[in-house]
């Protein structure tokens, strides 16, 4: 079995902070980590490894030092890393990029049968969710959503049955491999890397590809090919709160306070 | 004596000899197993050591009990010069006797040898009576330790009885020996010639077959010490052991330990040196907070792994050789495992606090803790194999340089309003202040900040902080067995260190002060580590601080942390700022200085789930609170965070306050300035 992994090199955007003048992100300093959904699509497929004997391709598309995404995968204990990475691919939105991402699967599927794609639900920096479902389109795959648990891999009949988390509800669904899965964070706890793989990880020739490789019409791809605009970046004001203090023990009393302050604010209905 | 006996005797004696030196043949080849490590310098302080801690048995006394095995030690050493090298000499040549020695020295010798009789067998009775009707719950009632007890007894009765079965016949005027004198009186004209002829064979034999089947014992028992203690003590070490060397990060090393060849000789031979005597254990806050570890039996599974894989080892070798080039992957038997007696459970490898407890009340200098690190290191960095939540730990340190994860650009945020110097901004402060995670990030140390900071203003220190730039020192990953990790963050500390010049550390943590004063040497870190309580009292002293009376009516007991008092000897200085700041020494725990009892943060603690028997925390805040306190004072923010934690579950809360010592030299300030 081989399984494909799509990781993404993201600004930790919980110290990202918005420029209040220009409304652009402050990137300043920030260091860059491993999408956190992809860390757990990474240990997915790499716990089917386990369970079913798998080779594992972490794939991510990005600048020369996303091969850090890609060499941390490796020592958690994936098989290989490509980097697709070109001046051509830059400033790809999520339709360029799912693109460019399934181009790139194609052709691995080409060397060796790629049955399985995992991918992070989505990434914290763009949050659309989009590429997961925009690779298994475009390559005519299975695609679920949403996974919070891998029920079965069944490599006789290639069938993979998953788990899917909504609201209130899980849906258990079974897939045709080749297929696509998006996870979730709740779907597993990510391993921790031992030293010798990361002394392997920090020396393993990591194979780029660029749209030399691929072919692609620079039209379709890039900022060029992206049909997406940003037009404005900025932070939603939120009003300040209100603590409402002094009511000591009188539970009922601060319940009916705080009811009649929701429906004036129009929370409540009548 | 007859010829037959001679011979036979003789035959005895060789076949015991041959068995003994064999055995010890054997465990020193199995210790030379061990990987190399340098102990043998300073070899002057060797000797000393060996004459006053294993002659002298200093650390043996230093329990009250110890003075017991003190007698028992040099009436052993003494009946072997005077009494029983002449049995064994004169068993195989019947001629033989020490009378040559003359008129006065053969009496002296025969003297001390009576004396010293009577004293072991006062002791060994004394021994038995402890261990069978007062025990303490750290000593075990083996039956090894009966029967080693019981041998020695019939030794010196053995001996008694040879004696008085020369005396009450009239043969043995030569010898001086009052106590068998007396003791031969209830005999005397007793019995005929023959019988007491008989009598005396009847003894010689019993002395000559228990002193054979000791010879024997020694080195198949824990009786073993008698040959290895002496030597541990010769190489001890002589600092306080703080953590393992650093490692070479190449691929094809090993790092850390899973298989006992793994350890160096030195640790092998600590196996080899344990007494059993339990101290380790009732030192260690693990043990008794109920946990799984326990130091004594880690030392005592690693010689039984020892003795059983090392044996195998030397039996694939070709004839017995002291050296070979043995293929150690033998090791069949793991030293990491749930079963008990010849392994050690990754749960009592994640119970210890690093407290160092145990190594400073061994009498015999035995490291346990540093051998539970170097297992550390092996489930942390080869198999990844520790409690979950250390998970997060790691990566939040590792991405963020702070145990909580949050942002290393908020690190400064509690300085926002004290108007603390940044170093980039002034270079030339004379201490670069490291604040710390534990202070940079927990709003509860915010006023201890205020208070060193305002002592610094008023002593007109001059002193800035990295602010953002300030990383984490280390020391949780260190004491976890995260190496790895450890070795980027110490070396892009130092060059951080590097870059800005720094000569003098003031440290607010214990851990970061120990950390950085000792670790970092091997990473090149070369300034002067000072401890907040260090330098408040050095000020104190100076008088360049003048705290005013005020806190004279508050209870204050002291609690020693142990990366301050056990790691760095740093007793004095935390008392001396609570006696100038009340007027009055703070009141003192049973457990305190050197024997202090971990507050149960040490060694990554900290950090993780105490989810085995009671707390340790809540353990030492009930010590203190016997003392009936209205403060318990310490001088290290994971011991204030224990603390406080402990004060709530007491329900002491609002009774009892948790401060830092700086904390009450700043409520004296406070006072004067009212």
């Amino acid at each position: 079995m081989h399984i494909v992994v799509c990781a993404k090199m993201v600004p930790d955007t919980t110290q990202v902070s918005i420029d209040p003048v220009t409304n652009t992100l402050v990137r300043e300093g920030v260091p860059f980590i491993t999408n956190p959904f992809d860390d757990h699509a990474i240990e997915e497929a790499l716990r089917i490894k386990d369970a079913y004997g798998a080779r594992v391709t972490v794939l991510s598309m990005g600048p020369a030092p996303a091969e850090t995404v890609l060499r941390k995968a490796i020592a958690l204990g994936a098989d290989a890393g490509l980097l697709l990475s070109d001046r051509a691919f830059g400033g790809s939105d999520t339709l360029a990029t799912s693109k460019v991402l399934s181009v790139a699967i194609a052709k691995l599927s080409d060397q060796e049968r790629v049955d399985l794609i995992v991918c992070g639900k989505q990434t914290i920096d763009g949050d659309t969710a989009q590429v997961g479902p925009g690779i298994a389109t475009r390559l005519g795959y299975a695609q679920v959503t949403l996974v919070d648990k891998v029920l079965d891999v069944d490599l006789d009949t290639r069938r993979i049955t998953v788990r899917a988390k909504f609201d209130n509800r899980h849906q258990v669904v079974e897939a045709r491999l080749p297929a696509v899965i998006t996870v979730v964070r709740e779907i597993n706890t990510p391993r921790y890397p031992t030293v010798p793989r990361r002394l392997y990880a920090e020396e393993v020739q990591i194979q780029v590809w660029t749209n030399e490789m691929l072919k692609l019409d620079p039209n379709t791809i890039g900022l060029k090919g992206s049909p997406t605009w940003v037009k404005r970046i900025f932070a939603p004001e939120r009003e300040k709160g209100e603590i409402v203090m002094g009511l000591g023990k009188e539970k009922e009393k601060a319940v009916r306070l705080i009811m009649q302050k929701l429906a004036d604010w129009k929370v409540l209905g009548p | 004596m007859s010829v037959v006996e001679s011979v036979l005797f003789a035959l005895a004696f060789l076949g015991s000899l041959f068995f003994f030196l064999r055995r010890v043949f054997r465990l020193f080849a199995i210790m030379l197993l061990g990987k190399a490590e340098p102990r043998f310098d300073h070899l002057p302080d060797r000797l000393k050591s060996l004459l006053l801690f294993g002659f002298g048995q200093k650390r043996v006394i230093e329990e009250p009990f110890g003075v017991n095995h003190f007698f028992l030690f040099w009436g052993f050493i003494l009946l072997q010069l005077m009494v029983n090298s002449e049995f064994i000499i004169a068993g195989i040549f019947p001629k033989f006797s020490l009378r040559f020695l003359g008129d006065i020295l053969y009496p002296i010798i025969t003297f001390t040898g009576d004396v010293t009789s009577l004293v072991v067998l006062l002791v060994v009775i004394i021994a038995a009576f402890r261990r069978l009707f007062f025990k303490p719950p750290h000593v075990e009632r083996t039956l090894e330790a009966f029967f080693i007890l019981i041998l020695v007894g019939l030794l010196m009765i053995a001996n008694f009885g040879l004696h008085i079965a020369s005396i009450v016949p009239g043969q043995g005027r030569e010898e001086y020996v009052p106590i068998s004198q007396i003791l031969a009186i209830p005999f005397a004209g007793r019995g005929t010639e023959l019988s007491w002829q008989i009598a005396h064979r009847v003894f010689w034999w019993l002395h000559a077959v228990v002193l054979l089947v000791f010879l024997v014992y020694i080195p198949y028992s824990k009786h073993l010490h008698i040959l290895t203690a002496l030597v541990n003590c010769f190489f001890r070490r002589f600092a306080f052991v703080r953590a393992l060397p650093p490692m070479t990060f190449k691929q094809g090393e090993r790092f850390g330990v899973s298989r006992v060849t793994q350890f160096t000789w030195k640790d092998l031979l600590d196996f080899f040196s344990c007494t059993e005597c339990g101290r380790c254990a009732d030192a260690c806050p693990a043990t008794s907070t109920g946990k799984v570890l326990n130091p004594k039996e880690v030392i005592l599974a690693g010689k039984a792994n020892l003795l059983r894989n090392g044996s195998a080892i030397l039996a694939a070798r070709e004839g017995d050789t002291i050296a070979g080039t043995d293929n150690r992957t033998l090791v069949s038997l793991p030293l990491i495992a749930n079963t008990h007696e010849t392994s050690v459970s990754p749960q009592a490898i994640w119970d210890c606090t690093t407290c160092g407890a145990c190594v400073e009340k061994c009498p015999v200098f035995i490291e346990q803790f540093p051998k539970l690190l170097a297992m550390r290191r092996h489930l942390v960095m080869e198999s990844a194999d520790f409690p979950p939540e250390l998970i997060t730990f790691f990566q939040n340190i590792e991405q963020r340089s702070n145990p909580y994860g949050i942002a290393p650009v908020d690190r400064a945020r509690w300085a926002a309003d004290l108007d603390v110097p940044l170093i980039s901004e002034q270079p030339n402060a004379e201490y670069l202040f490291y604040i710390g995670c534990v202070a940079s990030f927990t709003s509860r140390m915010k006023s201890v900040m205020t208070a060193i900071i305002e002592a610094l203003r008023k002593a007109s220190i001059s002193y800035a902080i990295l602010g953002k730039e300030e990383q984490c020192c280390g020391d949780p990953l260190r004491r976890l067995g995260n190496e790895y990790v450890f070795d980027k963050l110490a070396r892009g500390n130092v060059a951080l260190f590097k870059k800005y010049g720094v000569k003098k550390m003031l440290t607010l943590c214990p851990h970061c002060y120990s950390t950085f004063k000792h670790d970092y040497k091997d990473f090149g870190a070369r300034f002067e580590v000072i401890h907040h309580t260090e330098l408040l009292s050095a000020l104190l002293k100076a008088g360049k601080l003048q705290p005013a009376n005020g806190l004279q009516h508050e209870r204050i007991v002291f609690h020693d942390s142990c990366y301050l008092g056990r790691y760095n000897d740093v007793y004095e200085e935390p008392r001396a700022i609570i006696r100038q700041a009340t007027g009055s020494s703070p009141l003192e725990m049973e457990k305190r200085r050197r024997e202090s009892f971990c507050c149960g943060a040490g060694g990554g603690r900290m950090w993780m789930e105490e989810s085995t028997g009671t707390r340790i925390n809540a353990d030492r805040t009930r010590q203190a609170l016997r003392q009936d306190p209205t403060v318990i004072a310490t001088c290290c923010p994971y011991c204030l965070t224990m603390f406080e934690d402990g004060i709530k579950d007491e329900k002491t809360e609002g009774k009892v306050r948790v401060l830092d010592v700086s904390e009450i030299l700043g409520g004296s300030f406070t006072q004067k300035t009212d």
